[in-house]
């Protein structure tokens, strides 16, 4: 037991030693994981996004299409401006803005002649910026609502609607529609007709119903699934576990080179001269490799908890059995990969890909609902997922102790397959 | 007390050592001499079990280490070539950790680590890290965290490597004090010197093979030559001079004149000396110092190889 304790002691003395690094490497993580935590919705779980830059260049200067603006710049999620066809044009080709919606010189008139009849529709013109797929579909969703309330409201109730109104009529009349067709489409225009008599009879005072136009005929709900009601869903959660889990993986990582370079020196035939067995000697490196693992998760959550509020929602037990299981199945990653390793060099190169691949397949950066189905299914078979699954489980998700036991044994699991890999590959004789 | 039987280890086609044997005695200092590469760090490291031989074994007081965990073990200390110390550690920590890994703990630990200091003169700089010690000073306490556990065989794959003529000559001091209490020690060097002054007997290797394993005396015995009588000529004797003329004298087995001094090469010097001196007076060449050389181990080497010791590959 002295020798085992010494060699993780050292370890961790050789560890702690260097502080600089140890400082760089917890504010590195810090660092990273809040920035990546304020962007998937911060603290609140609602922060305020950023806007997406609209410009609209209004051809038409009527008072559909200036009500149209209107109620685009009231959408929460635009950030409207009036603008130029060329200078938008030119903005958005740039970047500077997602999409220019033109409206076309008798917009109003053409729009609400459509409303009605079905016919000749004009044409809103839509630049927008490729790589912005996702936001310009938000777009096109804001702006059909908002044509369909301001065309509605002013055919409704403005003079340009009355005019409208009046010409259908005309139109009507003038057409070879079958005399039951024309008789209904005439009860419907008299009818808006003598609606808006009336209300000029009436004066300000007879606001309508349908005064405020045609309106989406339903609102939606919006409640965060979370661990409980009124609990916020907070970003940073994830965002420190993710950056938790990047950085013990290159930790593991260099434990496995640090073996490498060891196994060139003095240091390492002076090991290999005392009485101490293999497993004492991988052993106790995968026990000071966890502890610090372990350290580092410690540290960055205490960060996430009193900073950003990030709070353990779930099992306490479960996050530490996720935690320590993690430590270990690093641990082993790192001694794999000096069992597998040529020479440092090439070991480095290969094994910082593989990590990042891991990283990023687990989830760390990004969750994994943003994956494609296809390989959301393949990152079952990576233990980074279920790392981030257990940590997200036991944090803002709010799991209990029984969501960890997968988790946990899926990464015991892979520790037993890394450390088995790792006691079969190693090279323990000095070759020269 | 180690006994080392026919070892050989091959990397691929080429020969690290072949056949390689040789005994140590308790309280002897056996040297392994030879040029870069001749098999001497594979002959240690088959030893202290970091590299195992294709053939052949290695016996502590008759017993074969059989595992990692053998207590035999115990009962070997390496000194490893390269520094094995951890700069970012002090002394005292270096030698606490080294000495855990024998499972020395609390007093026990301490003394072995106070009298290791002791021996090699480190006591005054225990708290300091290794990383601000000189060359030599690392050198010297390389050699004494091999001491902690106390172990009888002592492997020192050369030891004095890169190190100033004073640390060297002080790491010489410790050697030769653990000599003293009895230990055996394995010393495997390409410095003629260090070999002739530290060790008992010394084993030649070459290309991996042991080409001669006596004592210094008995080396020299091989040579055709025990001793050399070096003449320094007067300017005027010294001209003209032809010392082949010497080698009808049945005493002189060579002779050679190089820069005023006449080197003759005899087998027994108390017969050789006066009759070369003699020769001389009566042929008129006078001279006015007159010494005997013996023989050093680069003329061992040189007449067992062909080769030059240092210049060997």
């Amino acid at each position: 037991m002295i020798p085992f304790l010494a060699l993780v002691r050292k370890d961790l003395t050789l560890f702690f030693n260097d502080r600089k690094a140890v400082v760089v490497g917890l504010l590195v993580p810090i660092a990273l994981a809040s920035f990546f935590g304020y962007l998937f919705g911060g603290q609140r779980g609602n922060a305020e996004t950023s806007k997406v830059a609209v410009l609209v260049i209004d051809q038409d200067a009527s008072a559909i299409s200036r009500g149209l603006i209107t109620q685009l710049a009231g959408d929460k999620n635009l950030d409207v401006k009036p603008s130029e066809l060329d200078a938008a044009r030119e903005a958005v080709r740039k970047g500077k803005a997602t999409a220019a919606i033109v409206i076309p010189k008798d917009f109003g008139r053409d729009a609400g002649r459509a409303l009605f009849t079905g016919t000749s529709k004009p044409e809103l013109g839509l630049l927008y910026d490729p790589s912005h797929n996702v936001e310009l579909g938000m777009v096109k969703g804001i702006l059909s609502g908002a044509v369909m309330q301001t065309v509605s409201k002013e055919m409704f109730t403005g003079t340009s609607g009355r005019e409208v109104v009046d010409e259908s009529l005309a139109q009507v009349d003038r057409s070879q529609l079958p005399a039951e067709d024309r008789k209904a489409l005439r009860d419907l225009l008299g009818g808006v007709r003598e609606l808006n008599e009336r209300r000029d009879r009436e004066g300000a005072s007879g606001q309508t119903e349908i005064s405020g136009g045609l309106t989406m005929p339903y609102e939606t709900r919006e409640e965060a699934i979370t661990s409980g009601e009124n609990v916020a869903y907070n970003g940073y959660a994830h965002s420190f576990g993710g950056m938790g889990v990047q950085f013990i993986l290159f930790m593991g990582l260099d434990v496995g080179i640090g073996l490498l370079m060891l196994r060139q020196t003095g240091l390492w035939q002076r090991l290999r001269a005392a009485p101490l067995s293999r497993t004492m000697l991988l052993g106790s490196r995968t026990v000071s490799a966890s502890l610090v693992a372990g350290f580092i998760l410690l540290v960055l959550f205490s960060f996430a908890r009193v900073v950003f509020g990030v709070r353990i929602l779930g099992s306490f037990t479960g996050f530490v059995g996720v935690c320590a299981a993690f430590s270990l199945m690093t641990a082993a990653f790192g001694l794999m990969v000096a069992a597998l390793g040529e020479t440092v060099e090439a070991t480095r190169g290969y094994s910082v890909m593989a990590t990042l691949i891991l990283v990023m397949l687990g989830g760390a950066w990004v969750p994994t609902f943003v994956f494609p189905k296809w390989m959301q299914r393949l990152t079952v078979v990576i233990p980074t997922r279920w790392a981030m699954d257990g940590l997200d489980g036991m944090t803002w998700r709010g799991l209990g102790f029984s969501s960890a036991l997968a988790p946990i044994g899926v990464l015991l699991l892979f520790t037993l397959l890394f450390g088995v890999v790792a006691v079969m590959k190693f090279r323990w004789r000095t070759e020269g | 007390m180690l006994e080392v039987n026919g070892l050989s280890k091959s990397y691929g086609k080429l020969v690290a050592v072949s056949g390689v044997s040789f005994r140590a005695d308790r309280g002897e200092t056996i040297g392994l001499l030879g040029p870069n590469g001749a098999g001497k760090t594979t002959t240690v490291s088959i030893i202290a079990g970091l590299v195992s031989p294709d053939s052949g074994q290695v016996l502590i007081e008759g017993k074969q280490v059989q595992s990692d965990t053998d207590p035999a073990k115990l009962k070997i200390g390496l000194v490893p070539q390269d520094m094995a110390l951890y700069d970012q550690l002090t002394a005292r920590d270096n030698l606490t950790f080294f000495a855990a890994l024998y499972s020395l703990a609390g007093e026990q630990a301490k003394h072995a680590i106070d009298d290791a200091l002791h021996l090699v003169a480190l006591s005054d700089r225990a708290g300091d890290k290794v990383g601000t010690f000189s060359g030599g000073m690392k050198r010297r306490l390389n050699l004494a965290a091999a001491l902690l556990h106390d172990p009888q065989i002592l492997l020192l794959d050369e030891p004095t490597v890169g190190v100033d003529p004073q640390s060297r000559n002080a790491i010489f001091d410790n050697l030769e004090t653990l000599k003293k209490r009895g230990k055996t020690l394995i010393y495997t060097t390409h410095y003629m010197e260090e070999a002739e002054r530290l060790c008992d007997r010394i084993v030649i290797i070459d290309h991996g093979k042991v080409i001669a394993n006596d004592t210094l005396q008995g080396l020299h015995q091989l040579l055709p030559v025990t001793n050399v009588l070096a003449v320094e000529l007067d300017l005027n004797a010294a001209n003209g001079f032809k010392p082949e003329a010497m080698l009808a004298l049945a005493e002189v087995k060579s002779a050679e004149l190089a820069q005023g001094t006449l080197r003759v090469g005899v087998h027994d010097l108390s017969r050789g000396a006066p009759v070369v001196l003699s020769w001389l007076a009566e042929n008129g060449h006078s001279y006015h110092h007159v010494s005997s050389e013996q023989p050093d181990l680069e003329t061992v080497f040189l007449t067992l190889t062909g080769r030059s010791l240092r210049d060997s590959k």
